[in-house]
């Protein structure tokens, strides 16, 4: 759904005023916008992100009425996110800072053209093997060094490299080749 | 993701009121004040001269002070009850009634043969003074702690320190029944240093009891 913040915002407002129809539409939208949201600054544990997604939706929800329906929406449900966000990692015991000012880059208006991208590149990674995956999540997507991502996976920084490489070339042949999105 | 969340939250959805935050808010501080205003009459009583003091402009001047506090640090609370919104459009009004006050207590000084601003100054009551109005302050905030937890503040220390202020007006409002002071020298410093503690009490505590979920 590529809704604007105007349009969310007005979702918002309809839904106020008791509209189902509008709130099923901008919880759908919300959705993946928090999905988006979660992964890039987690990880990509479907569960975990899951989890948070519909924590996120329920606090909408139930602190629906603190929206200021002059307040812009974006800001006010991405502060929701971010505190269900912190709340996270102070209950898994990670000590981490959220950047605060970084709404902007999650829900400019064509926000949601990332978001389908992350869709795509998720259902490709999916047809590579698991170990595979996971190496690519560490390295391209996480911004691990292969050197970590080697530790991490106790395997040597050789077949990291190769690993890599041959799994880059398969997304490649994925997207450029049958199956991808185009 | 399910979508059955997606379908219980949109059929359970009922509309909202645009006062649900400061509805809460003015509950949670009404109970509190309650409480407050019963404690000053059981623990301290009223001010004895209540009939004659209500004829001077003192009186009126030190409820008009601490209820002034009340007031803005409030408004400022309904903003930050909520998420990602500022409240700063509100906090800067706090320099009026600051300022005033300053203006009067420096004419009231000024007016005064020196030997007589240091009694101007701390009265009777200045080593006790804001720690009753932190006292006083103590059941409103922890009203607007309850209505704070049910909403949905992220800014928690900006939020515990509004509630804080807010509380701390009230506070003072509810002391100053009892408080025989007559001086604006004496309100200036030892009014506001209690409202202020209270607000800082309210910025220590935000993080720890205002979560919510």
């Amino acid at each position: 759904m590529q809704a604007s913040e105007a349009d969310l915002r007005a979702l918002m407002i309809a839904s106020l005023d008791g509209d189902k129809a509008a709130y099923r539409a901008l919880l759908d939208a919300m959705r993946w916008r928090l999905c988006a949201y979660f992964r890039s600054r987690l990880s990509w544990d479907a569960a975990e992100i899951d989890d948070l997604v519909q924590d996120t939706l329920m606090a909408i929800h139930n602190h629906r009425g603190t929206y200021d329906r002059s307040q812009l929406f974006t800001a006010w449900s991405y502060a929701i996110a971010r505190h269900k966000l912190i709340d996270h990692f102070r209950r898994s015991g990670r000590r981490q800072t959220v950047p605060l000012d970084d709404a902007a880059a999650l829900f400019v208006t064509d926000e949601s053209a990332s978001v389908d991208a992350r869709h795509d590149l998720e259902k490709a990674l999916q047809t590579l093997p698991p170990a595979t995956q996971a190496l690519i999540r560490d390295i391209k997507l996480r911004e691990l060094s292969n050197a970590q991502a080697a530790a991490a996976r106790g395997m040597s920084e050789t077949a990291v490299k190769v690993a890599l490489h041959r799994g880059l070339k398969k997304l490649g042949a994925y997207f450029h080749g049958e199956g991808g999105p185009k | 993701m399910s979508d059955d969340l997606l379908r219980t939250l949109s059929a359970d959805l009922a509309p909202v009121s645009r006062w649900t935050v400061a509805r809460r808010l003015a509950l949670g501080m009404s109970g509190g004040v309650i409480v407050s205003a019963v404690l000053m009459l059981v623990l301290l009583g009223p001010r004895p001269d209540m009939d004659q003091s209500m004829a001077t402009a003192m009186f009126w001047m030190k409820l008009a002070y601490a209820l002034a506090f009340a007031v803005i640090a409030g408004f400022a609370a309904e903003r930050l009850a909520r998420p990602a919104a500022s409240a700063r459009g509100w906090i800067k009004w706090l320099v009026v009634p600051i300022l005033l006050v300053i203006v009067i207590a420096a004419f009231q000084l000024a007016g005064t043969a020196p030997a007589g601003r240091t009694a101007m100054l701390v009265g009777d009551s200045a080593r006790v003074c804001p720690w009753r109005i932190l006292f006083f302050a103590l059941p409103p905030f922890i009203g607007l702690v309850w209505a704070m937890r049910g909403l949905a503040p992220t800014r928690l220390r900006e939020a515990g320190a509004a509630i804080g202020l807010a509380a701390g007006g009230a506070g003072a409002f509810i002391y100053a029944l009892h408080c025989t002071e007559s001086t604006t020298p004496f309100l200036a410093i030892w009014y506001t240093l209690g409202m202020a503690a209270s607000a800082a009490l309210g910025w220590a505590l935000g993080p720890l009891v205002l979560r919510w979920r």
